[in-house]
């Protein structure tokens, strides 16, 4: 793929190559012009990172599938090169109702507009956040990390490390590790007790989805692979000597602890979905997996006309789904864009939505098992809740008591927010620790407003965008 | 001297929020508007043995406060009002007494400092027009006389080492100073519950009535009954003042704000477009549209502003941008506050409104405070009444 | 902090020699600056210029900005996000940038 630098205008700007974002700009190419733009180097996203060409050429350490699904969705990329513009490297820092998109060139070359008529938010997910004490100590990473780290540099682990945490990622990675001759020497799984009886009822539908043909499996390894520790529901860390971790966890009212060299953490994974509130897409709570949503119809729709969602950023469901779930905003994208009539937009959507039905089965069993406990998802007492500004979680409480009823407010009184990574690491613990404080659910609390540059960006770099008369008069007014 | 309600509330113990229950809250003065300027004067009532009460929007609201640049700012002020310039040097002479009593009561530093400030030109021509402007708003009759000085490139040099080639000179105002106004915003609102004011947020005013000698204010949260109200809505005052008899002819004007990162001191005085926090950041600021309630930002807007400060100095290129925001003025006719009580057949109902919530948090908090307190504004605030707008009452 | 896996093509990378806080090191092609950095054993990759407190990456995809170093002259780079090349000059960094870097 030869990265090309961007023309002034497309049909179709799609942000984010990886399941989501490839798959729509494929569906896309050759009916509309296309540009992708991608802040990794190489397409794939973060579940299918380095899947065409990473180190690992041996399938055995990260799974068939990994190697098969990816590699297959990379090449089909590579394949559509001649019809698509694809930019890897570059980051999106702004989406505004006009369709304008603001680019960071890679390298440092600078900024560049970008107009669409019509864009794809492919933004996928990111690790919710882990808020227990020591969780900014040097040695303490997510999970997730981890795992990127092992696709994409084959790098394990160095000594003594534990995983803590709940959900699917942190069994993969486990297996995988150990796969790779590197298994975690401790597993805190902090899965509440009570998540299986709430999930009961979907248990059907996720004995009769693939999750369960490959999840189950895999739970075994991962299990057989270290000792696992069940019902957590506490975790402290603390530095040891000059270069340890001390990790401690409660569980059935009792503390215990252990030296580790490394700690990784996981809670889950939700919805990157900066770019679509910045870009003004109005937000929805699912209480199922505890995070918030940009709101869309069934092909993407955003309530922003002319911006469409797909893949996780649109609700955790996987890379197949997600996959699925890019094609078909694509569709609709073209049909809007005129490029297929609305007959052959349903003809080829039809088959689409049935397999991602597919897909989608396993779900609800899945979010709502491992949905963390809310205690998990504020951040008690002296633990970090903005880990830009080194705000902490007996602030917030403070300070929502003081009256800050959510997170806009909060901003002003703690500067929570207001750091560089724009929320992403701190936009859910904020909500739900001002939650608790105030005794309302999260969705009353609302989420911190998000504005442009949603990556950082360089004053250069705004100096040299474009502006009219009228704009230069609103600031030069002698 | 406070209220049975805020009595229960402390008494409740450490724990218990700081909500009081819904059924009739009953104060010596209701202050409407949690902002600067509300936070402010309600702190100076509640100083001086009122009880007082703010009420307050809920979390996402048009909120001027939240975006102001932190100056405190003398230089340029007052073209068209003499008074408004004596009472902004007022404010800016007493602020750091302000700031003293904010740190004294709630341990929250806000960071005053007043070196001085400058205004740097790109041109020539710039230089001129500010410099015409000056002279004008000092050869004002009434006007009080301060000192300033206009630089020459070579003397902005000695002040800034760095700045860039295309800055022509400047001028420098011993009395201007900036703060940390997001400290300060808290630092009002903690010594205002620490001098025993309730603050009440999430209860947006739907109408205010007079109920025998006081007030009745109907709230999203049911109803309050005041002695005296202040209305220090920003925005809102538009439709709360015809309530209480007064106006309030203000009008949104958009400024946008760009910051960056955090970075080692190297700006040793703020600009009227441009400083450096005390936490490092760079801000810059400086526009004025008239573009509504619209507060989004505008790149085009965004980018002049980003150049004319690189402009300035070169070095300051290759931060991040790491937040930007468009913020409301609360803009009169002629820019200058209005400040009003309703009249002698009816009073206890008062108004303040600017777009200097900042400068004028020391007199807001002071003077103005205490005129309330005692029922009555100055003679000597006369001028900022709105019925300066009334052109009948000129004919 | 992290090793490298003995699997014939993670090892079959070409080396790439850079600086780091003034002393030579080496990573491999494919690295990025912060999986360069793991590689030779460093958790800690500044000290944050609110509270001095050392910080390191948390994950490693541009999203936390925890694991910002100095890449070549320019300060706050993510390191996740930059490939190594060699002949870089990287420096850990100490609380807040300097406005020439």
């Amino acid at each position: 793929m030869t990265p090309s630098p961007p023309r002034d205008a497309y049909d179709l700007v799609v942000v984010g190559a990886g399941p989501a974002g490839m798959a729509a700009a494929v569906e896309a190419a050759g009916r509309a012009s296309v540009l992708v733009v991608d802040d990794n180097p190489t397409a794939g996203g973060q579940v299918w990172r380095a899947a065409g060409d990473g180190p690992l050429a041996d399938g055995r350490v990260l799974g068939e599938d990994y190697m098969r699904g990816g590699g297959e969705a990379t090449r089909a990329f590579a394949a559509a090169s001649p019809d698509i513009d694809y930019l890897p490297g570059a980051q999106v820092w702004h989406l505004d109702d006009r369709l304008e998109l603001g680019i960071a060139l890679p390298g440092g070359r600078g900024a560049a507009m970008v107009r669409a008529e019509r864009v794809v938010l492919a933004t996928g997910a990111l690790e919710r956040p882990v808020p227990v004490p020591g969780w900014t100590l040097p040695g303490v990473m997510s999970v997730g990390a981890a795992q990127t780290a092992l696709k994409a540099q084959a790098l394990v682990p160095e000594g003594r490390y534990a995983l803590a945490g709940s959900g699917p990622l942190l069994w993969l990675y486990a297996a995988q590790a150990a796969a790779a001759g590197a298994p975690p020497a401790l597993v805190l799984d902090t899965t509440p007790r009570g998540n299986l009886r709430a999930a009961a009822r979907h248990l059907p539908g996720f004995l009769r989805s693939s999750y369960a043909a490959k999840g189950l499996p895999l739970l075994l390894r991962a299990r057989r692979a270290a000792p696992v520790v069940g019902g957590v529901d506490g975790l402290r860390i603390v530095r040891e000597g000059e270069d340890g971790l001390l990790l401690f966890w409660m569980r059935a009212g009792r503390e215990d602890a252990a030296p580790f060299d490394q700690v990784l953490l996981h809670h889950g994974v939700t919805p990157n979905l900066n770019l679509a509130r910045a870009g003004g897409c109005a937000l929805d709570w699912h209480e199922d997996n505890a995070c918030f949503v940009p709101r869309a119809d069934a092909w993407g729709r955003t309530t922003v006309p002319g911006v469409f969602l797909a893949g996780d950023g649109a609700g955790i469901a996987g890379a197949e789904a997600a996959a699925l779930g890019g094609r078909i905003a694509s569709l609709a994208a073209l049909a809007e864009l005129g490029a297929i009539d609305e007959a052959e937009r349903d003809g080829l959507a039809a088959p689409l939505r049935a397999e991602r039905a597919r897909w989608l089965r396993g779900r609800p069993f899945l979010d709502i098992l491992y949905c963390p406990a809310p205690r998990f998802r504020a951040a008690i007492a002296d633990a970090i809740a903005c880990r830009c500004e080194e705000v902490t979680g007996a602030q917030v409480v403070e300070a929502a008591r003081l009256g800050a009823t959510g997170p806009n407010q909060l901003k002003a009184w703690l500067r929570c927010g207001m750091g560089p990574c724009q929320g992403r690491m701190c936009g859910l613990t904020v909500t739900e620790t001002i939650a608790a404080a105030r005794k309302v659910p999260p969705a009353d609390v609302g989420y911190l407003r998000l504005r442009t540059p949603v990556r950082p960006v360089t004053l250069a770099q705004i100096a040299a965008l474009p502006r009219n008369d009228a704009e230069r008069r609103a600031v030069e007014r002698l | 001297m406070v209220g049975e309600a805020g009595e229960a509330a402390r008494s409740a113990g450490p724990g218990a929020a700081a909500f009081v229950p819904d059924d009739a809250v009953r104060c010596d003065v209701a202050v409407v508007g949690g902002g600067l300027v509300g936070a402010a004067i309600a702190r100076g009532l509640a100083g001086r043995g009122l009880r007082t009460v703010i009420l307050d929007e809920g979390d996402v609201a048009h909120r001027a406060s939240r975006g102001n640049f932190a100056l405190v700012w003398v230089q340029s002020k007052g073209l068209g009002m003499a008074r408004y310039g004596a009472w902004t040097r007022l404010s800016s002479d007493t602020w750091a007494d302000l700031a003293r009593e904010l740190r004294d009561e709630t341990g929250t530093d806000v960071a005053h400092q007043r070196p001085g400030g400058f205004a740097l030109a790109l041109s020539e021509d710039e230089l001129k027009k500010r410099l015409t402007a000056l002279v004008r708003m000092h050869n004002q009759p009434g006007w009080i006389p301060y000192k300033f000085e206009v630089l020459d490139r070579a003397a902005v040099q000695r002040v800034f080492p760095q700045v860039g080639p295309d800055v022509a000179g400047g001028v420098y105002c011993p009395l201007d100073g900036h703060v940390n106004s997001l400290r300060l915003f808290r630092a009002l609102h903690e010594s205002f519950r620490a001098r025993g004011g309730r603050y009440l947020p999430g209860r947006p005013v739907s109408a205010i009535a007079r109920d025998g000698a006081g007030f009745g204010i109907e709230t999203a949260e049911g109803p309050v009954r005041a002695a005296r109200v202040v209305l220090a809505a920003g925005i809102a005052n538009a439709r709360l003042a015809p309530m209480v008899g007064l106006a309030a002819p203000v009008r949104p004007q958009r400024g946008q704000v760009l910051v960056t990162e955090r970075c080692a001191p190297f700006l040793s005085h703020p600009l009227v477009s441009l400083r450096q926090t005390d936490e490092g950041s760079v801000m810059i600021g400086d526009s004025a549209e008239e573009a509504g309630p619209d507060d989004r930002i505008g790149l085009g807007v965004l980018g002049v502003m980003a150049e004319r400060a690189v402009r300035m100095f070169p070095a300051i290129g290759r931060l991040n941008v790491v937040r930007s925001w468009a913020a409301l003025r609360v803009m009169t006719q002629d820019g200058f506050p209005v400040y009003d009580q309703s009249d002698a057949a009816a009073p206890g109902a008062f108004l303040a409104t600017c777009h200097s919530g900042v400068t004028l948090a020391a007199v807001h908090s002071g003077p103005l405070a205490g005129m309330i307190a005692d029922g009555a504004l100055a003679a000597d605030m006369a001028p900022f009444s709105a019925r300066r707008f009334d052109v009948s009452a000129v004919a | 902090m992290f090793r490298r896996l003995p699997d014939a093509a993670a090892m079959a990378a070409r080396e790439l020699p850079f600086t780091l806080d003034g002393e030579p090191a080496s990573g491999r092609e494919g690295d990025t600056v912060a999986a360069a950095l793991l590689a030779l054993g460093r958790r800690s990759f500044r000290r944050t210029a609110v509270s001095g407190a050392e910080r390191g990456p948390w994950c490693l995809m541009g999203v936390c900005h925890d694991c910002l170093v100095t890449v070549d002259g320019t300060g706050n780079t993510q390191a996740c996000l930059v490939p190594l090349r060699a002949g870089m000059v990287v420096s850990t960094q100490d609380g807040r940038r300097e406005v020439d870097r």
